[in-house]
């Protein structure tokens, strides 16, 4: 154990030490851009996005798992927060606890599946998982299939916060973003996470030293599956709609680009992605079809080139640990 | 009854493209250690080569069956030479990623260029019509499709299994640096491989144009439904990827007869069933 601490000690200090200015600065930055005249909706979408990335990235950068079908929990959360606001009528606080517990359900029981294999097997059953559910949203009646979810009511949070107000919705975005945010921080530097990690490393010897791994994969699937799930549910009241579109395959492609060109095992890597793809995403938007192809683009130049993420690069380059 | 008949035939039909997909991807995971994502993208290349063929150039079907496989094969060996080779040594995720990647660019440059709807190609002349069979009426050209994929497929697990080619490609898949050791040329070997794999999605390709259309998105879907089945069979054997495609597509044809509403997900639910039961998949080893 000695011998294990004493090589740990002085990375793991400075590791957090980094990471906090980092956090510092970002969310400095988050915090005055209603301030700037920056456009708060793409700020907000890029904030669900980001996070969503965050809880995909736990997955793949420290537990070595890629999922591709993590829009399942987003599409999830989405409808039935959205149901929960729209139909049964309860406040904003309660519509989001109902979605992201929906999706926790969702991920204990898609992550007992997925988890019986690895790899590229893996990334296989989710994708076919999420299809599944496409195909069970596309015909129940509750998500009004192709129409989805429409004007959805934003309402007032805890009584007095009102969301319709695009600068207390933003506020209230960003600190749910950074809740989660922290959560993961804290989850990847607990021993869990350093467990997560040896088991991306080097399963076998983790089994070896006595790691129920298979409990550990699913507790980090369940956590990333519910985080992805509160996403979601702040994300039904920036865009007020749920479709099939935040279900769809695509959507899981994109998040997965999102981690990939931010850096993947990056604490800030997918923060980062998620607002350079939305930003691409709207200063694109008059190219039509074209994007889908520019994102192909990323991809095989990010898989190719630049597989250590804009914040990977630049960690490296600067030495730091972000 | 002969609705029964009718869907069992699509099943068949759906079944022959599954096992000819499946097939490739199962040849291409075990010398690239590659699940070719954009497997979907060029079965759709395929489909798009034949009808090219015929209205740019004039050249009917039958030319196309050998054509338009072997221009996409070679449109494959190009992409594994100039790109797939580089992830060499990597985890196998990132080729995932970068044929993920390849599928996108693919499939929205032809999304560009032919919208979302679908055209059509013709049946041949010779494969018109329909025979009575007595119990049910036999689309000719339905029944030379689940007859030639059947052909394929099993020339292709005797070219892997029985030949001295096939020998050299499973010595080669299980050991490469020894292969390698003995004069056998194992890079060109991997960009065959990979081109006889996309070869085997564009002849799916051509074989659906007259029954499914010419559409941009055609491989899009099926290439998810091709990955569950590629999980219930496991990639372990050949002849374990053709009869659990055939077989598969049988019971989405009975569930679209008896329910169906479920016809979409069957499969992904009986890959759920698999997973429980038998986590490497019918066919698959341990490991």
């Amino acid at each position: 154990m000695t011998v294990t601490t004493d090589n740990i000690i002085p990375v793991a200090a400075r590791t957090v030490r980094d990471e906090m200015i980092a956090f510092g600065i970002m969310t400095v930055l988050l915090l005055i851009v209603p301030f700037t005249g920056i456009y708060p909706f793409f700020v907000m979408q890029a904030l669900c996005f980001a996070l969503l990335a965050c809880a995909f990235n736990l997955l793949i950068g420290y537990g070595g798992l890629l999922s591709f079908g993590h829009a399942m929990f987003l599409g999830t959360a989405g409808y039935v927060s959205g149901h929960a606001l729209k139909v049964w009528g309860l406040p904003p606080e309660l519509g989001i606890v109902v979605g992201t517990l929906a999706a926790a359900g969702l991920a204990v029981i898609t992550g007992l599946i997925a988890i019986r294999r690895q790899g590229i097997y893996f990334a296989m059953i989710t994708l076919a998982l999420s299809q599944l559910l496409y195909f069970i949203y596309l015909q129940t009646p509750f998500t009004h299939g192709e129409d989805g979810i429409q004007g959805i009511p934003q309402g007032y949070m805890f009584g007095f916060l009102n969301l319709s107000n695009p600068t207390v919705l933003y506020y209230v975005v960003l600190a749910g973003f950074l809740l989660g945010f922290l959560l993961i921080f804290r989850t990847i530097n607990s021993p869990f996470g350093e467990v997560l990690k040896s088991i991306r490393e080097n399963e076998p010897r983790a089994i070896s030293l006595g790691y129920k791994t298979d409990h550990y994969k699913l507790l980090a699937f369940i956590l990333s599956g519910t985080l992805a799930g509160f996403a979601g549910a702040l994300k039904v009241f920036v865009a007020q709609n749920a479709s099939l579109t935040d279900v769809h395959w695509t959507m899981s492609g994109e998040i997965v680009l999102m981690t990939l060109v931010g850096g993947l095992g990056t604490i800030f890597g997918p923060v980062v992605g998620a607002f350079v793809i939305i930003a691409m995403e709207q200063y694109l938007a008059g190219f039509g079809q074209w994007v889908t192809v520019i994102q192909g683009v990323v991809f095989v130049i990010c898989v190719l080139a630049f597989r250590r993420g804009i914040v990977g690069e630049v960690a490296h380059f600067f030495r730091l640990s972000l | 009854m002969q609705a029964l008949y009718a869907q069992l035939l699509v099943g068949l039909i759906n079944g022959s493209f599954y096992a000819l997909l499946s097939l490739g991807l199962a040849v291409i995971f075990g010398m690239l250690n590659i699940i070719n994502f954009a497997h979907g993208a060029l079965y759709m290349m395929g489909a798009f080569c034949a009808y090219f063929l015929l209205n740019l150039a004039n050249i009917g079907y039958w030319p196309a069956l050998i054509i338009a496989p072997v221009a996409v094969g070679i449109f494959g060996m190009i992409l594994e030479r100039t790109l797939l080779r580089w992830l060499t040594g990597l985890d196998h995720l990132y080729g995932l990623l970068l044929t993920f990647g390849l599928a996108l660019i693919i499939q929205g440059i032809f999304q560009n260029y032919f919208g979302s709807s679908g055209l059509p190609y013709s049946i041949p002349d010779a494969l018109k019509g329909g025979a009575n069979l007595g119990f049910m009426y036999l689309p000719i050209y339905r029944g030379w499709v689940v007859v030639f994929s059947l052909v394929v497929c099993l020339l292709t697990w005797y070219l892997i299994e029985r030949t001295r080619l096939g020998a050299y490609l499973r010595a080669a898949t299980e050991n490469p640096t020894l292969v390698r050791a003995f004069g056998i040329n194992v890079p060109r070997m991997i960009t065959l491989t990979y081109g006889l794999g996309v070869g085997l999605a564009a002849l799916a390709g051509v074989l659906s144009a007259p029954i499914n259309q010419v559409r941009p998105q055609m491989g899009a879907d099926l290439i998810i439904v091709v990955f569950a089945v590629v999980v219930i069979g496991g990639m372990g054997s050949i002849m374990g990827s053709i009869i659990t495609g055939f077989a598969l597509g049988v019971i989405e044809g009975l569930t679209k007869y008896f329910y169906p509403e479920a016809s979409n997900t069957v499969v992904f639910v009986l890959m759920v069933l698999v997973l429980l039961v038998k986590p490497t998949g019918l066919t698959g080893r341990a490991n």
